[in-house]
């Protein structure tokens, strides 16, 4: 009598009620990566802004230093991931903040599915979406500053290396500071320490293309930094997710 | 042992024992920093033997290697106070880890500042892009960030989980950044003097660094209690036990 | 001392600007993150007090 009481408390108190048709992780994952898709194919001004940024940087380089070959050269390995590093952080300044604004950020705390994996969703669109153009766009700024062309490949490949892990690193800088109105140079301030090692295997990677040493190395670096970050930054944006809209 | 830790970690969550065990605690710090940074300023600067190699200018080391030292730990500390502070959610944590960042931010400036002052008698120019000033560099920025988001974010629990987690975050990227930036140096290499391996030093020469680097220590403790003793009062201004001890003053 | 002289330890052999500015520059920065904490509990314990006598001479 008083186990069968026991078993119907527990029952009542579970936390998540069984349900017969709630859909899988997986099913889950796959809504998510739709719902975003949507949503950021729909914001057409955060998917060409940055792009505009990394063509404008790149074109004050010319300007401020020097238009000629021997000048520019030289440096462009350097200047293309630094203008596409800083064009990935603003493009992640607004991942997050239009689902606190309109509450769906809450619905995804609450909805009983971890959430790191459908964090990761969201970068992972904004990484299709933001981050692949930027990577296309790359090889034409590439010859404006007279980049050689045994390092255009190289350049397209770090880039799309880099730019998952400064995706998914920066998001971690863009939940932590998802609470406020306007973070733009603070997230600067809190993510850019962070993205340092990308730069220095990124620009590693395209000096040894240019120098016509192997690049294997350096790109087998930025693929390590890539998939490390794929595998703990989710559980910090969850985290950090969790500290911005519900303060725990 | 075991057990007084535990108590003793447990009485710590609770600011008003905080408050009362520090006022205790402090005139022992206050004591052996005082004590330590004198005996090894004296001897540091006077007594030590001259670098074979480096001649006078290698006294910046009494300074410079432990402010190094206390960058990178109080970093660690930071990290460390921020998973009790996720973990078990003590919210003394957060006193101590808002303490620490400030005092870690200077250390980091002033190993900086005497690295670079170091580096014109011995390379030649204030500042080169070597290894270690530039992770000491970027580890500066570290914690610029964290004081800036700590500044940015309202409430102050809010504030506090938020930079907790950035610091754990940080302490796991440092491997990172440090090993990179060594990769990136030796690629880089520029012509410099290179110091060959150092024969063991005479007593004479470590023990004022010993001295420096507990007297930073007892330092940094002095700062912390002080910050965290403020702090405490701050936070806890509504309670009984603080309008209690402010009452007649 | 390991120096014969003073003066010889105020010059250091050449490099006594460089060590000397450089223990300056510390012993600066060391004291003021003693002494702005501890200015800054006195002005706390002060304000907080002053705001309990008159919160307790409101509620009287």
């Amino acid at each position: 009598m008083n186990q069968a009481k026991h078993h119907k408390a527990a029952a009542f108190c579970r936390l998540t009620p069984k349900q017969v048709n709630s859909p899988s992780l997986a099913g889950v994952f796959v809504a998510a990566l739709k719902r975003e898709w949507q949503l950021q194919v729909r914001r057409k001004g955060d998917l060409i802004n940055p792009l505009v940024f990394f063509a404008l940087v790149v074109v004050l380089f010319p300007l401020g230093v020097s238009p000629t070959a021997e000048i520019l050269a030289p440096v462009a390995p350097g200047v293309l991931w630094v203008a596409a590093l800083l064009a990935v952080l603003m493009s992640l300044d607004a991942l997050f903040r239009p689902d606190l604004q309109d509450g769906s950020l809450e619905q995804l705390l609450v909805c009983g599915y971890p959430v790191a994996p459908l964090s990761l969703a969201k970068v992972l669109v904004h990484w299709v979406l933001s981050c692949l153009p930027l990577v296309l766009l790359a090889p034409l700024l590439g010859i404006m500053l007279y980049l050689p062309w045994q390092a255009q490949g190289v350049l397209m490949l770090s880039l799309l290396l880099g730019s998952l892990a400064l995706s998914l690193v920066g998001a971690i800088g863009a939940a932590l500071t998802t609470g406020l109105g306007k973070s733009g140079v603070l997230m600067t301030l809190v993510v850019l320490p962070f993205y340092m090692p990308v730069l220095i295997f990124g620009t590693g990677a395209m000096q040894a293309a240019v120098n016509g040493q192997p690049v294997l190395a350096h790109l087998a670096l930025l693929a390590a930094l890539a998939l490390a970050a794929l595998a703990l930054s989710p559980w910090a944006i969850a985290a950090a997710l969790r500290i911005a809209v519900s303060g725990e | 042992m075991w057990n007084w830790l535990k108590t003793l970690y447990h009485r710590l969550g609770s600011p008003k024992w905080f408050y009362q065990i520090t006022s205790k605690w402090l005139p022992w710090f206050v004591g052996s920093s005082l004590l330590l940074l004198g005996l090894g300023l004296v001897l540091g600067l006077a007594y030590a033997p001259m670098d074979y190699q480096q001649g006078n200018s290698f006294r910046i080391m009494y300074v410079h290697v432990p402010a190094a030292f206390l960058a990178q730990s109080v970093y660690m500390m930071m990290a460390v106070a921020g998973i009790v502070l996720l973990v078990w959610k003590m919210k003394m944590a957060d006193v101590v880890a808002q303490a620490l960042a400030p005092i870690g931010a200077i250390m980091t400036f002033i190993s900086l500042v005497t690295g670079a002052i170091w580096g014109m008698p011995t390379w030649g120019t204030w500042w080169m892009w070597d290894a270690r000033l530039t992770s000491m560099l970027i580890l500066f920025f570290l914690y610029l960030g964290v004081m800036a988001l700590r500044e940015a974010l309202s409430p102050q629990e809010t504030a506090a989980k938020a930079c907790a987690l950035l610091a754990i975050v940080g302490v796991i990227n440092i491997p990172i950044i440090k090993y990179s930036v060594d990769w990136w140096y030796t690629l880089h290499q520029p012509a410099s003097i290179k110091l060959t391996e150092k024969p063991a030093m005479p007593a004479s020469m470590y023990l004022p660094l010993l001295f420096m680097v507990l007297g930073f220590y007892a330092l940094l403790g002095w700062s912390v209690l002080l910050r965290a003793r403020a702090e405490v009062l701050r936070r806890e201004a509504k309670s009984g036990w603080v309008r209690e001890l402010l009452k007649d003053k | 001392m390991y120096f014969d002289s003073l003066s010889d330890l105020i010059n250091m052999g050449g490099h006594g600007l460089y060590v000397w500015s450089s223990y300056a520059i510390t012993l600066v920065l060391l004291t003021s993150s003693i002494l702005l904490p501890w200015l800054n509990l006195k002005r706390t314990r002060k304000q907080l007090s002053r705001q309990i006598a008159r919160e307790a001479a409101n509620s009287r």
